[in-house]
């Protein structure tokens, strides 16, 4: 019993980082209406940031995320302007196709520049406090993926009361809504995308820099990375982000409670399963509007 | 004042809108009137920027629009209540109303410009922490007529404002026009309701399949023969006034 509540506590911390890292996918797509399939690369590179940072400025890792959150901000500027930017000028349905293709390239070139920049190896994070354990009543609660966790939600409830309140976070939400009502409004729709999509590429980065210290990192881990986020979007639905983090949660704990069942191997099937029954029962997701 | 010449507007091959040359002076309530088709919604959006004309000029205040974004032109002075409203449907009744008051020219008077939209719909008050979409028809098209407001326009530009809505909140839209008007706003309306809209306006073009086929004083309109048999139906043509 011990053992079951164990796996699904571990579940549910990391179920916080594939809420994170699907925040920004949610973004992206809900506002451009662009998937960017290259989303688990730029997860990736957060994560190598935060291991040069480590190793070669001997930052914390938790302190490195002040530095590779703007970034990834600025990364993702440049990425909209050199590429995206250039998409959301079709319309909705060309949109994805050409993203999709974009993505790809992307995907692969980030990934050879990975192995090229740190070889394929996969590394970790390592700090003083990283093996550091907190017991509650015969669970053994492993800190930083605990201090992981609460600065995922952090992030997410920032974002959630930056669309809520900033000026353009509700301009955001508008585009998101009706892309020609907000332009009607006086709305630079143009502007709206760039910002959504840096913050989009922002939150990844910081998700990449929560995975490097709590679990590990690799050039390949992009499409997984990736995968998990896109269950995790569908399974929300576009609008709420922390719908958005809760389902995070909810595909972490689902795939502890299907790895005790089924056992290890079957841990990713907990989303596939989700995956496809969310798009046949409830397409537009839990949390979707 | 608003000076379109030789407007043409197409959807790839198919020409929507061809040599329109019309003008909306300061101050004026012009109506634009013409069978579904007739390019009329097609126009209203070439003006506010969200479609590029083929052909043609827009010039507004001297300045030439044609190429401008349609963010741009609402900065300029013109607002478009679109056809279907065309709100968010998500966010609250005053967020909405806030979203129209974006342009860097109207967020200074964010606050009188809430309190004008509110005093010309006392109905929207109550409900400003509303989600938009929980409203009725006619509320939503006041939310609709209230967020154009809220940029401070100078040419209020409104397409069907009266489809699908209540003759009580109709009523209460057209009365609402004319008090923009009477504020200083020129208004451009695109009405199906034609003896409402003859009613309101002081002159109206006549569009059909793409081309001015009609222009003169309102009133003199609704006395026309064909344009009573052609959008007022033999009704009208046999009650008379």
């Amino acid at each position: 019993m011990s053992v079951l509540a164990q796996q699904l506590l571990l579940g549910l911390l990391i179920g916080g980082l594939y809420g994170l890292a699907a925040a920004g996918l949610s973004l992206v797509f809900g506002v451009l209406k662009v998937l960017n399939v290259a989303h688990g690369e730029l997860i990736m590179l957060g994560g190598y940031g935060t291991f040069w940072l480590v190793t070669l400025l001997g930052l914390d890792p938790f302190a490195s995320l002040a530095l590779v959150l703007p970034l990834a901000l600025a990364g993702g500027l440049a990425l909209y302007w050199a590429l995206f930017g250039f998409v959301v000028r079709a319309d909705e349905e060309t949109r994805v196709k050409n993203s999709l293709l974009i993505g790809f390239g992307l995907a692969l070139a980030l990934h050879a520049l990975a192995v090229r920049l740190w070889t394929a190896d996969e590394r970790a994070v390592v700090t003083p406090y990283g093996g550091a354990v907190l017991g509650v009543g015969g669970l053994s609660i492993p800190l930083v993926r605990l201090l992981s966790l609460a600065l995922a939600f952090a992030l997410i409830a920032a974002l959630h009361l930056l669309l809520r309140h900033w000026r353009w976070g509700k301009a955001i939400r508008a585009t998101a809504e009706d892309w020609q009502a907000a332009l009607l409004a006086g709305i630079d729709v143009r502007r709206a995308y760039l910002l959504a999509f840096a913050i989009g590429t922002g939150l990844a980065g910081a998700a990449g820099t929560l995975v490097s210290i709590g679990y590990s990192i690799s050039p390949s881990i992009g499409l997984e990375w990736t995968l998990k986020a896109l269950i995790v979007v569908v399974l929300a639905g576009l609008g709420s982000m922390l719908g958005t983090f809760v389902s995070g949660l909810f595909l972490g704990v689902a795939e502890a409670v299907s790895a005790a069942a089924f056992g290890g191997p079957y841990r990713e099937v907990a989303g596939l399963v989700i995956f496809v029954l969310v798009l046949v029962l409830r397409p537009r997701g839990l949390f979707g509007r | 004042m608003l000076e379109v010449r030789g407007l043409e507007v197409a959807y790839g091959d198919a020409r929507a809108v061809a040599d329109v040359t019309l003008t909306v002076g300061p101050g004026e309530i012009v109506a634009l009137l013409g069978p579904n088709g007739a390019g009329k919604s097609t126009l209203l959006k070439a003006i506010a920027g969200l479609l590029r004309p083929r052909a043609g000029t827009i010039r507004w205040e001297g300045e030439d629009l044609t190429r401008l974004g349609a963010h741009r032109i609402v900065e300029r002075g013109i607002a478009l209540v679109a056809e279907g409203r065309r709100l968010f449907g998500g966010m609250t009744l005053e967020e909405n109303l806030e979203l129209g008051a974006f342009a860097p020219r109207a967020r200074s008077g964010l606050r009188r410009s809430l309190e004008r939209v509110y005093a010309l719909f006392p109905v929207l008050a109550e409900r400003r922490r509303a989600l938009v979409r929980t409203l009725s028809g006619g509320q939503q098209q006041m939310v609709a007529v209230g967020r154009a407001l809220m940029s401070n326009p100078r040419l209020l530009m409104l397409d069907e404002p009266s489809l699908g809505i209540a003759p009580l909140l109709v009523r209460a839209i057209l009365d609402a026009l004319v008090e923009i008007n009477r504020d200083g706003a020129a208004v451009f309306l695109v009405e199906q309701n034609v003896q409402a809209a003859l009613g309101l306006a002081r002159r109206a073009y006549i569009l059909e399949g793409g081309r001015i086929a009609g222009e003169g004083p309102g009133a003199d309109l609704l006395q026309d023969a064909h344009v009573r048999r052609a959008y007022l139906g033999p009704l009208a043509l046999g009650a008379g006034p």
